[in-house]
């Protein structure tokens, strides 16, 4: 199985973000998206630093693909999405907008935000063009089987969140402009200070959510370590790591040495743990009862 | 053109009534898990659905069939058959949400109207065009994310029509995109129908508090002598950074009621009305009224005065996304 690095997901600022594609050169991964998903308000910080960091990474063998962004309505919002195809690279759809601008027979890849439940939404993308399928990260490892079979037979290649926040919804309104008492096109980007995202608490103070602008992600790190296996042999191509702030060119390592066999799911996990001795790890969409569960013992101080 | 009220029916009984009280159109779905209110005691058998449809049409009302989650891998012959059993039941139209679905509804039953469920969260005019070209798409229900300038914009750009949402739930998430609720119990809205379902729900008493969990995560304290809002996880009460409060959004329920004359100026075709899970009498009141509403707007009349509000069971309203005051 190969290793993709997805979108990142959070507002960073242009130094860091370059910073982090310029050490991804390095990291022992197959494929990197890149681009803004989250908010357009974010782009034009880092948009310059685009071109430089795709030329980095095509030069050191990876391939390199664009996301959209996930949820576009604004007429700004359309126009950029609109120009991602002809940036040179290929475009990863992660809202169905993007497609009413790709011209027929133009090859994209899917996201991990375009809902893709079943055979009959592969098959239809496939003969539109699509040879890469990031399924959403609810799908348990029993529908990633058979979606991975049905793709082989179309020539799709497909994915699965293996590490990281997990996505779990995106809105009109922006909640860290609430949490401040703004509007979102007044936000003054309230996001910026959180680099992985705000931790959200239940009121027994139990770590549960957290908070990006106008996305809400889990507080666990998905972690796939222990499907890993499994993916494997159902024919899953890659496992997609999302950026973190930190530690991420030892995360890629881990993961690479895990699909190795230099390590096994435990070792892994542990270590993930250690990276940032604070994050919790879940697996539950995969093989549990929950997206929040987790099939490994928690981790060790 | 008299903007359509589309109410909801969950049971045969909601049906007739929402038929009797003056709905032009109503919308309900099959008891199982092909649509996104998979609610034990809910929805319609196949002879129900029949029936229901003879005797909406006997009325003059429209009748359409919500088959708007998404079909599970390996078990996609259940929603093509709901598909197939909503055309020969006589529906006026399908709501759908899946693309697999939506190709397999235009080459299979191409004679079946289409329309594009909110769970398809289409929230531009190139989007829905692109529905409108790929699948015959001949209406969209808009999420709830839009603002009244942003929905006129996209009734400019499409022959599509357009039906919003103007009472009842309001999801403040991009509708079918969300999956806080499986996240936390397992159960979601796109592959199961269901969000932040009561199977999960737990009330703890503890000295006169009362907490309400999901999915044993407490997101809801109150008094004991005051009400208990039922622990929808968007809009729980959490705390981040030394702050507690409901981050996403306050225990709401939308009435844009008083809205509906800019709605029709922003090209509107159709009003709907949230509920599938809600009482006949329920249905008929809310119907009553917003066909009144309508009619009197037709006619050059004043808006009759609001009489929603003690409808919604004691919740504060909120008119969303619509007056722009999220942006």
């Amino acid at each position: 199985m190969e290793l993709t690095v997805g979108a990142n997901q959070f507002f960073w600022s242009a130094d860091l973000w370059a910073s982090f594609y310029d050490d991804l050169a390095n990291a022992p991964v197959d494929r990197v998206v890149l681009g803004e998903l989250v908010c357009s308000k974010r782009l034009p910080f880092y948009q310059d630093r685009i071109p430089e960091a795709i030329a980095t990474l095509l030069e050191a063998g990876k391939e390199v693909a664009l996301t959209s962004l996930a949820l576009i309505t604004l007429k700004r919002e359309r126009k950029l999405t609109s120009e991602l195809t002809g940036m040179g690279v290929e475009v990863e759809i992660n809202d169905l907008t993007a497609l009413a601008y790709l011209p027929e027979g133009t090859r994209f890849s899917v996201g991990p935000l375009v809902n893709v439940y079943n055979e009959g939404t592969i098959a239809w993308l496939a003969a539109r063009g699509a040879t890469r399928v990031c399924l959403p990260p609810e799908l348990p490892l029993a529908s990633v089987e058979i979606l991975t079979a049905t793709a082989a037979k179309l020539g799709v290649a497909i994915e699965v969140w293996g590490h990281g926040r997990l996505p779990l919804a995106i809105s009109g309104r922006c909640y860290h402009a609430r949490l401040h008492g703004r509007t979102k096109d007044n936000c003054q980007f309230a996001c910026e200070d959180d680099p992985d995202g705000l931790d959200i608490s239940t009121l027994d103070g139990q770590p549960f959510l957290a908070m990006n602008g106008v996305q809400t992600l889990s507080d666990s790190y998905a972690c796939s370590a222990y499907q890993a296996e499994a993916l494997g042999k159902a024919g899953v191509a890659a496992l997609r790591l999302s950026p973190q702030s930190s530690g991420f060119g030892e995360l890629c390592r881990l993961y690479r040495q895990l699909l190795d066999g230099k390590h096994d799911a435990t070792y892994v996990a542990d270590a993930i743990g250690r990276i940032d001795g604070n994050i919790r790890l879940s697996d539950g969409f995969l093989t549990g009862a929950r997206g929040a569960d987790w099939s490994g013992k928690p981790a060790q101080p | 053109m008299v903007m359509e009220i589309v109410c909801p029916a969950g049971t045969p009984a909601a049906l007739r009534a929402a038929v009797k009280a003056g709905a032009h159109t109503v919308y309900c779905g099959f008891a199982d898990e092909t649509n996104a209110r998979n609610f034990p005691g809910l929805n319609f058998d196949r002879t129900e659905m029949r029936e229901g449809v003879a005797f909406a049409h006997s009325h003059g009302t429209k009748v359409l069939i919500a088959i708007n989650t998404f079909p599970r891998a390996g078990d996609e012959a259940i929603w093509h058959r709901a598909v197939s059993d909503a055309e020969s039941c006589g529906a006026d139209a399908v709501i759908l949400a899946d693309i697999g679905l939506l190709d397999y509804a235009a080459r299979s039953h191409p004679g079946l109207r289409r329309h594009l469920s909110v769970q398809a969260a289409a929230a531009n005019s190139d989007v829905i065009n692109f529905y409108a070209e790929a699948f015959g798409v001949k209406r969209v229900v808009l999420p709830r994310v839009l603002s009244l300038p942003e929905i006129a914009v996209i009734n400019a750009e499409t022959d599509v029509e357009t039906e919003v949402f103007v009472f009842g739930g309001l999801c403040v998430m991009a509708e079918g995109r969300c999956s806080l609720s499986s996240y936390a119990t397992g159960l979601s809205p796109n592959m199961n129908g269901v969000c932040s379902p009561a199977s999960h729900v737990e009330y703890h008493d503890d000295d006169g508090v009362l907490d309400a969990r999901l999915g044993g995560y407490t997101i809801h304290r109150v008094e004991q002598d005051e009400a208990a809002p039922y622990p929808t996880l968007c809009k729980g009460c959490f705390g981040t950074n030394g702050k507690t409060g409901h981050l996403f959004e306050d225990p709401v329920s939308l009435n844009a009621e008083r809205l509906i004359p800019q709605l029709q100026k922003a090209g509107v075709s159709a009003l709907k009305i949230e509920g599938r899970q809600r009482s006949r009498s329920y249905v008929a009141q809310v119907v009553r009224n917003f066909r009144a509403t309508v009619d009197a707007l037709e006619a050059g009349k004043p808006m009759p005065e609001g009489m929603l509000a003690r409808l919604s069971e004691g919740q504060a309203m909120t008119t969303g996304a619509y007056k722009k005051t999220w942006r």
